[in-house]
């Protein structure tokens, strides 16, 4: 089994709509770079010149926020399921 | 309403439902054209307008006349010289949100501006994720207006929040979790759906209801704006709206640049941005919500960034209250103006009074208060802690008794 990564709407054009992408990685730095080599400039999408992840994007594993684990270095397991959603709602 | 553009790289999209830009993700927000607003929106215009927010029609982003919620707004704004000198400033005002139509929240702003945008767009279903306010306010506009509704909350709101969205008819949707989750799941849902999420995608719209309550602040004030302007924060919209309400009318000539400071209020069990602000950053960290306050129980806030700009461009301040202080502010506020306020309006009040006291707002100057929601929602947080009625027989000898036995106990 591997990860799973869904896909926001604003990047869907880069997926060629696909809203469910399997991965390898082991983290979620990783994880940036496996998507950015199978879907070329998603990656600046998502994390700004310096490598940080954006301010806008958050990054959820299995529901929880990669800012409560452990950011770019959070490892990935089986069946993990990666969530990409815009910061910018609700309130 | 010329465009919507993005607030970080500029980026124009079209005017439809849709919230963040596809290159960084900032937020869209609406452009306007305010050398031709400038032209038409005098002082004399609005003020022979009906007495609602729609009165600054041209400020707010809809293309036609607005069809949801044409009632909101003008709410009070209470001078308030007990609360003042309890709090030792020279002049309050409270914004009386708490009064506003139909369901007693400043949220019913933001919502007529939503519902009229979606209408405009042609949408049947509308939603939002709330912490209990904008479920009420969402539910009953789209009961008036026969849009189908579904509003997502935390499954611990209070009993009263939960009861004023069912009774409207709307569907209403408990999450087992707090209102991050929540949020984070609606934004899921909205990308789904063919739905107008208020506070997802139709959120450019939305936000810009909030500056009325700025520009209704200044006309009440007779077309200026106040020193210093007390705002709670949950996602910091609403404060960095204010600010850009108090901008427009200088920018289209209504009231002079008189640079007005802009402070947030926090509960100190949720208090992302107030934290960042007194540690002088310009980012916040996430929180996991524990407070009374539950109206303001968002620990990722999606405009944290933005509130914390404007508090540093304005050279204010924010600050935050333990529940006990919520609670005593929020008998404070009842006790010296009779105005009963939700647990929001029990921060901000809460907070306005530490900020006095810490000589970040003089005490030889004038403020507002704003008070978003109302106390008759969230009783269960003061239930137990402002006493309790006295029984007797209908006899006027045990009221006399009563009487005397209270004068001995004051003595």
């Amino acid at each position: 089994m591997s990860k799973k990564v869904r896909i926001p709407t604003p990047l869907r054009k880069l997926t060629n709509n696909e809203e469910l992408v399997e991965i390898n990685a082991a983290t979620i730095g990783e994880a940036l770079i496996e998507l950015q080599t199978r879907f070329p400039g998603i990656q600046e999408r998502l994390v700004d010149d310096k490598g940080e992840v954006r301010r806008f994007v958050n990054v959820y594993v299995n529901e929880e926020d990669i800012r409560f684990l452990k950011n770019r270095e959070t490892p990935l397991k089986d069946g993990d399921e990666i969530s990409i959603i815009p910061a910018i709602a609700g309130g | 309403m010329k465009a919507l553009k993005c607030r970080e790289c500029g980026r124009e999209y079209p005017l439809e439902a849709t919230h963040v830009c596809e290159f960084d993700f900032g937020p869209l927000e609406v452009a306007y054209d305010y050398e031709r607003i400038k032209k038409s929106l005098t002082r004399a215009a609005i003020e022979s307008r009906p007495k609602t927010m729609w009165r600054y029609r041209e400020l707010l982003p809809i293309a036609g006349e607005p069809t949801v919620g044409p009632l909101v707004g003008f709410t009070p704004l209470v001078k308030a010289p007990r609360l003042a000198k309890a709090l030792g400033i020279r002049e309050l005002y409270v914004k009386n949100d708490a009064v506003n139509y139909p369901t007693l929240s400043f949220k019913d702003r933001v919502v007529s501006v939503a519902l009229s945008r979606a209408k405009e767009l042609g949408f049947e279903t509308v939603a939002c994720a709330s912490t209990g306010n904008l479920a009420n306010s969402v539910a009953a506009n789209a009961a008036s207006a026969g849009l189908k509704s579904y509003v997502f909350i935390p499954s611990d709101l209070e009993q009263g929040k939960i009861l004023n969205s069912l009774i409207y008819g709307a569907n209403v949707i408990c999450i087992k979790g707090h209102y991050d989750e929540v949020n984070r799941l609606c934004a899921e849902i909205a990308g789904k759906f063919g739905w107008a999420f208020v506070n997802v995608n139709m959120r450019p719209y939305y936000a810009e209801g909030s500056k009325s309550m700025a520009y209704e602040i200044a006309e009440q004030l007779g077309w200026r704006a106040p020193q210093h302007t007390i705002v709670p924060m949950a996602s910091g919209s609403l404060l960095t709206k204010i600010h850009k309400g108090y901008q427009e009318l200088v920018k289209v000539g209504l009231i002079a640049d008189s640079q007005p400071k802009i402070y947030g209020a926090q509960a100190t069990g949720c208090s992302p941005i107030s934290t960042a602000q007194r540690a002088g950053l310009d980012f916040f960290k996430p929180v996991k919500p524990d407070t009374i306050a539950k109206s303001l129980a968002i620990g990722t806030p999606a405009d944290g960034f933005y509130a914390l700009k404007v508090m540093r461009e304005t050279n204010a301040a924010a600050d935050d209250v333990t529940d006990d202080e919520i609670r005593n502010a929020i008998k404070l506020l009842a006790e010296t103006e009779g105005i009963f306020a939700e647990t929001a309006g029990g921060v901000t009040v809460g907070v306005a009074k530490k900020l006095i006291a810490s000589g970040k707002i003089p005490r030889d100057s004038s403020a507002v208060i704003c008070v978003t929601g109302n106390g008759l929602k969230t009783l269960d947080a003061v239930q137990g802690h402002c006493g309790k009625p006295r029984e007797i027989k209908p006899s006027l000898r045990e009221f006399e008794a009563l009487l005397a036995q209270e004068e001995k106990v004051n003595a």
